[in-house]
């Protein structure tokens, strides 16, 4: 779907092809879809979400897990958790959905060009930031040091677990994980994902952060890298709230004078900070 | 609407009030389908209006906090009442409206419409300042913004506007401390001040616009004297005076953001049932929701976009939970976007003082108290 269209028609869903079905955990899969136009460059941005419609059950917004280098497809990490979600998840290969997007603004890969980049997620938080990691590995000598903490329930809800390995192998990248539950086999970090900072190789002052997962789980994390010297400038966050349009038009997901839709997903931590301490704003 | 950026010289005429009738046929004659007041269900609505009959002839209503009612009056004001429980709010941002209807076959599916736009352009009769500003507003979020909202866009633009002056205002009327009235002075096409004085019925009518004028050459209209401005502008004055209520918007932004935690949502939250009938009402209001249907095949889905209220429940929901469970946080949220978060995301505020959300509560809360109770303490 190209911006054209979305300015004519923002509600209106484009058909997509499903391409590939990758089980990611027990609850957990990677969708890629293929416009079914065979249009050219999609053009989405590292933390750009998507508004995917089920034929007759509904629509999720979802943050793009794809390579940015691939501006061919479009992939989604999606956990079934509902209806919708799990709809979509038992997609099969060949199947129609509808998308519409991509919306919002994305993690300021540009902007953090010649420093490291500190990436912390939770959970399926990690989605939204994996393309930032291809991009950074794409073009690893624009960026300093790669740092990624990551947090899970368990070692069996990791995400990419093929991917992170890899990674980790990069130069100039450092990967540590951590779960809540580690199990016998478990030779790893076990305990909430700001326990690994005190073993991630930061420089604090050339850093940019950038944030998703629980809401509870990024305030906390925001907390301790500004005790870590990082500005609250530095700190970006992908905030999630209910939506229904994606284009400001539904209000749902109103956060104090924002739109999370329009205005984020990511936001700085010197913008929301202040907002994520009121409790039922 | 007139196109706010063409300005046009501003003229006043005078017309007798038997001329409404053919103002209603010459506005059909241009192809617009014409929408006025009309008594339905004890109230004064908007409805599709061919006649002057059907207008609210002798009727008046009276407004309170959780009250509204008819009254007869003594005389044959065709606009001789305040606001109804609607505004163009329905024609403009309706309801109900389809997003699409799709139909699947061999595991894909394809699209086969969307709504489609309405056959002829709205005029609309009796517009009251409020409901102007109210439209600006509306303008600014779904118009105006970062994405056009086409269902929107294809009934706003074309839409002639008759305004009509406020001569009266009702108990909860507080246009004037919004600064959004009771005069209107911009987006209409004719603007009318209904007079009654000194035994004769007639109208003082100012031109908007070009087409207005054009609509206006076809009447038995005479230049207004002096003395006729004077009556109208003395009657629309005499509006003014007679509101009881009013926001003090000094800071109010300011007010309601410092203010998140004040004794008195856990106040007004006793009182609210969170029934979202204020938001119904109101003007500006535009949330929506959207929902998917099928048939009993499964096979032939709808989308429908169906207006919402942040005081549900399940407005704010996301997986784990809602994230305003307790009605403190919906009300607070509402009122606190009304009148302050709108200003950060649209420039003005989304209050146009109109008093619906005070008429038509139920328990009768009142937003320009619960405004005064922040600001005192």
């Amino acid at each position: 779907m190209n911006s054209a269209a979305i300015a004519l028609e923002p509600m209106m869903p484009q058909t997509h092809s499903v391409r590939e079905v990758i089980k990611e955990t027990p609850d957990t899969f990677t969708l890629t879809l293929q416009p079914e136009d065979g249009a050219g460059a999609i053009g989405f941005q590292p933390g750009q979400f998507s508004m995917l419609w089920v034929f007759g059950v509904g629509e999720l917004p979802i943050s793009i897990s794809g390579d940015p280098g691939k501006q061919d497809r479009l992939v989604y990490t999606v956990r079934s958790v509902g209806k919708a979600t799990n709809a979509f998840v038992s997609q099969k290969p060949g199947a129609g959905v509808g998308v519409r997007g991509p919306f919002g603004i994305g993690w300021p890969v540009d902007a953090a060009r010649g420093r490291d980049l500190v990436i912390v997620a939770g959970g399926i938080g990690l989605a939204p930031l994996r393309p930032v990691i291809y991009h950074v590995l794409s073009h690893r000598t624009e960026y300093g040091r790669l740092v990624l903490l990551y947090g899970a329930r368990s070692p069996r809800d990791l995400l990419y677990r093929k991917e992170l390995a890899s990674w980790a192998r990069q130069r100039d990248t450092q990967v540590l994980t951590t779960v809540d539950y580690g199990g016998l086999s478990w030779r790893n970090h076990v305990g909430v994902v700001t326990t690994l900072l005190k073993y991630a190789r930061l420089r604090p002052a050339q850093s940019v952060a950038m944030l998703c997962g629980p809401e509870i789980m990024m305030r906390f994390v925001a907390r301790d890298l500004e005790g870590h010297g990082f500005g609250r400038r530095q700190i970006y966050l992908s905030m999630e709230r209910n939506m229904k349009c994606a284009v400001g038009f539904c209000g749902h997901c109103q956060y104090g004078p924002h739109f999370i839709c329009k205005d984020g997903p990511v936001f700085t931590y010197e913008q929301i900070g202040p907002m994520m301490d009121k409790y039922e704003l | 609407m007139a196109d706010r950026n063409l300005v046009i010289e501003r003229r006043h005429f005078v017309l007798p009030a038997s001329e409404i009738g053919r103002l209603i046929a010459a506005l059909a004659r241009r192809d617009y389908e014409v929408h006025g007041p009309r008594v339905r269900d004890g109230a004064i609505v908007y409805d599709h209006i061919e006649s002057p009959k059907e207008l609210p002839v002798g009727w008046t209503d009276e407004q309170e906090p959780g009250r509204y009612g008819l009254k007869r009056r003594a005389d044959d004001a065709f606009f001789g009442y305040v606001v109804g429980p609607q505004s163009l709010k329905k024609y403009l941002h309706p309801a109900d409206v389809r997003l699409l209807s799709a139909e699947r076959k061999d595991g894909t599916f394809r699209i086969l419409n969307n709504e489609t736009a309405p056959k002829h352009p709205y005029a609309f009769l009796g517009v009251r300042a409020c409901e102007l500003a109210a439209v600006g507003a509306q303008d600014r979020v779904l118009l105006e913004d970062k994405y056009v909202d086409p269902v929107y866009k294809e009934r706003r633009l074309g839409v002639f506007v008759v305004a009509v002056q406020c001569t009266q205002s009702a108990k909860t009327c507080f246009c004037v401390s919004m600064g959004t009235g009771p005069r209107a002075r911009a987006g209409f096409d004719l603007a009318l001040t209904e007079l009654l004085g000194n035994g004769s019925h007639g109208f003082v009518v100012e031109t908007g616009s070009e087409r207005g004028a054009e609509v206006l050459a076809e009447l038995q209209a005479a230049p207004a004297t002096d003395a006729d401005l004077h009556e109208a502008e003395a009657a629309v004055e005499g509006a003014a005076r007679q509101q009881v209520r009013s926001i003090d918007t000094t800071g109010i932004k300011e007010l309601l953001y410092q203010n998140f935690e004040h004794p008195r949502w856990d106040d007004v939250a006793r009182r609210c049932l969170t029934c979202a009938n204020c938001t119904m009402v109101c003007p500006t209001c535009f949330c929506t929701t959207v929902e998917d249907v099928t048939d009993v095949t499964g096979d032939h889905a709808e989308r429908w976009r169906r207006w919402d209220s942040c005081f549900t429940l399940g407005f704010s929901y996301i997986h784990g939970g809602n994230i305003r469970n307790s009605s403190k946080a919906r009300y607070r949220q509402w009122m606190t976007h009304k009148l302050a978060s709108w200003i950060d995301q649209f420039g003005g505020s989304g209050c146009v003082g109109c008093g619906r959300c005070i008429t038509w509560c139920p328990p009768g809360i009142d937003i320009t108290e619960e405004v005064r109770a922040i600001r005192e303490g």
